[in-house]
């Protein structure tokens, strides 16, 4: 591993990562590296461990073991270039604040800690809300958006950040079709920008069709490369082993996306 | 009445009750809107062991060790809370349940050992604020008010209440979308480089501090009333996150305010010997208020989605 530097460098690079909650081990000695730039899912089985993935990746639950890079780079060392869409259920969504409110926290860090958010800050946040289709919400408070609309807010905020790695954590977990749509325009955008996008994904139906690369989790890492060489029946039936209602969606799913996503 | 008699016995306690109210309300919005209300409760009562500790040491009632004290149990409380939950598995409404009503009851306990029970520090205090004992007798007449050497015989617990207020205010407008962002989303904070924890650690500290500028004013016991009882109100008359802050600094006033002329003025004017108790008077007023909000609140549906989505 000597000539690292002539090679493009992994956004995400994962070594002998183990998380365990209590006694009961998450991930075990997951050993990853994303491309440099583009669109990736994490899929696997629920409770495979995806989101607490990211979270690790993120210092967000600790590790027990492990080396995270991002950009080659522990991740204090990196930090504003990266974004992060958390579970929409993680927040509590009758805190009294407007979609902009939301939104603007994807600026802070350009404000820096104790200063307030400038106009210019404000006006950029409003930029991410109209980007996502929501320029008309501004002042609506967060509790009176559909969940579809709460998603995309989460969504703009993560793009506020102007990051070059963005992790989200089920973007798509129950959205009506108009923002499944939305989001995914935005992500291809943010692929064709060059940016790295990492998505924990749970739908196996469109999995190939929205990414170019994949992550198949279940407790360890089973498999990963481009969606075309990775997702296969094969390597699906490993990650959802025995749990035969689902391992048939894989299988069907996988087959009726022959290789590549669209645009590979 | 006159104008004198007001000045002399009401006057200070009204103002002490309305910035201890009104800081109180401030802070307990932050502990509102991060579901957090009992922290207020347990935290409240957790730091009378410091206050008994405080006068322990020096013997006497003056301010600063006591608050430095209180700050010192406050730390305890919250850590002893977290290690309980990790260590326990407990809820945490449990963990706090046993760190603050054992740290009460040895409060308690340190008050009589010390002998703080004989001076003016008693059980009764305790409970129910001192109030009515910040007496302004220097003052004799509406030019007291500019007047140094009377304004320098003002109660010692007015300017550390006032003194308080006035840190509260600087803190949360320095830290204004900090404490927002720990708030609403700390994860998303942290991995934005907006650590959470200074931020929490800061507020837990101060409300510390006004628990026990709050503790003069209203009573251990009553304390809660003042750190939840205005943010509530407000919660139930706005969305909006900077009114939410200015409707409860409003209503601790209003509760303060009319909770004290209830409970000091309409017993003389009826005639009674003797006037109701202030804190009382002031939780009361909380309530009552409460009961108010929640007919005129425009957001009562949001409300009721709000409570059974509490985890």
């Amino acid at each position: 591993m000597n000539n690292t530097a002539a090679l493009p460098i992994p956004a995400l690079s994962v070594r002998h990562l183990t998380v365990a909650y209590r006694e009961a081990p998450v991930l075990w000695e997951v050993g990853w590296a994303t491309p440099s730039s583009g669109l990736v899912a994490i899929v696997g089985p629920n409770g495979a461990g995806k989101s607490t993935l990211i979270k690790a990746c993120l210092d967000l639950v600790p590790r027990l073991s492990g080396e995270v890079r991002i950009f080659g780079q522990p991740l204090a060392a990196v930090r504003r270039r990266v974004g992060y869409l958390p579970q929409r259920a993680s927040v509590d969504w009758d805190f009294p604040a407007t979609a902009l409110d939301v939104v603007s926290m994807g600026r802070y860090p350009r404000a820096g800690w104790l200063r307030p958010l400038g106009r210019f800050q404000r006006e950029a946040a409003r930029a991410a809300l109209a980007e996502v289709g929501l320029a008309d919400f501004a002042s609506r408070q967060i509790g009176q958006l559909s969940g579809g609309q709460q998603q995309r807010v989460f969504l703009a905020r993560a793009l506020a950040l102007e990051a070059d790695l963005y992790f989200m954590d089920e973007p798509f977990a129950g959205v009506d079709a108009a923002t499944e749509k939305a989001i995914v325009t935005v992500l291809r955008r943010l692929a064709d920008q060059g940016k790295a996008v990492i998505v924990v994904h749970h739908d196996l139906a469109t999995a190939p069709h929205y990414f170019d690369h994949v992550l198949l989790l279940n407790l360890r890492a089973i498999a990963s490369g481009p969606m075309s060489s990775a997702f296969t029946p094969d390597n699906l039936a490993r990650a959802y082993g025995g749990r035969l209602s689902l391992l048939d969606q894989a299988v069907a799913a996988a087959a009726g996306a022959p290789g590549a996503a669209p645009r590979g | 009445m006159s104008v004198v008699e007001f000045m002399q016995l009401d006057l200070v306690p009204m103002l002490a009750a309305i910035l201890a109210c009104v800081t109180c309300g401030l802070l307990g919005t932050l502990l509102l809107l991060t579901r957090n209300s009992m922290m207020g409760d347990a935290i409240s009562h957790a730091v009378l062991p410091g206050i008994a500790a405080g006068f322990w040491v020096t013997g006497t009632r003056a301010s600063l060790p006591m608050l430095a004290g209180a700050m010192g149990a406050a730390v305890v409380a919250v850590v002893l809370i977290g290690l309980i939950r990790r260590l326990g598995r407990l809820e945490p409404g449990a963990a706090m349940g046993v760190v603050f009503s054992g740290l009460f009851a040895l409060g308690l306990l340190m008050l009589v050992w010390s002998g703080a029970d004989r001076v003016d520090l008693d059980i009764d205090c305790v409970l129910y604020g001192i109030l009515e004992t910040l007496i302004w007798p220097a003052a004799e007449g509406p030019a007291s008010l500019i007047d140094p050497v009377a304004l320098a015989a003002l109660p010692e617990e007015l300017w550390l209440l006032a003194g308080m207020f006035a840190v509260t205010l600087t803190c949360l407008l320095l830290f204004w979308k900090e404490l927002r962002l720990a708030a609403f989303d700390p994860a998303f904070g942290a991995v934005i480089g907006f650590d959470p924890r200074p931020v929490r650690a800061l507020l837990m500290l101060l409300i510390a501090a006004a628990c026990v500028a709050a503790f003069w004013a209203v009573g251990s016991i009553l304390v809660i009333a003042a750190l939840i009882g205005p943010p509530a109100i407000a919660r139930l008359l706005t969305e909006r996150y900077a009114a939410q802050f200015l409707l409860a600094a409003a209503v601790g006033a209003a509760i303060a305010t009319v909770g004290y002329l209830a409970a000091a003025l309409v017993p003389a004017a009826l005639g009674a010997a003797q006037g109701f108790n202030a804190a009382g008077m002031i939780a009361v007023m909380a309530g009552l208020g409460f009961a108010l909000a929640a007919q005129l609140s425009p957001f009562r549906r949001g409300v009721v989605k709000q409570r059974r989505a509490a985890p």
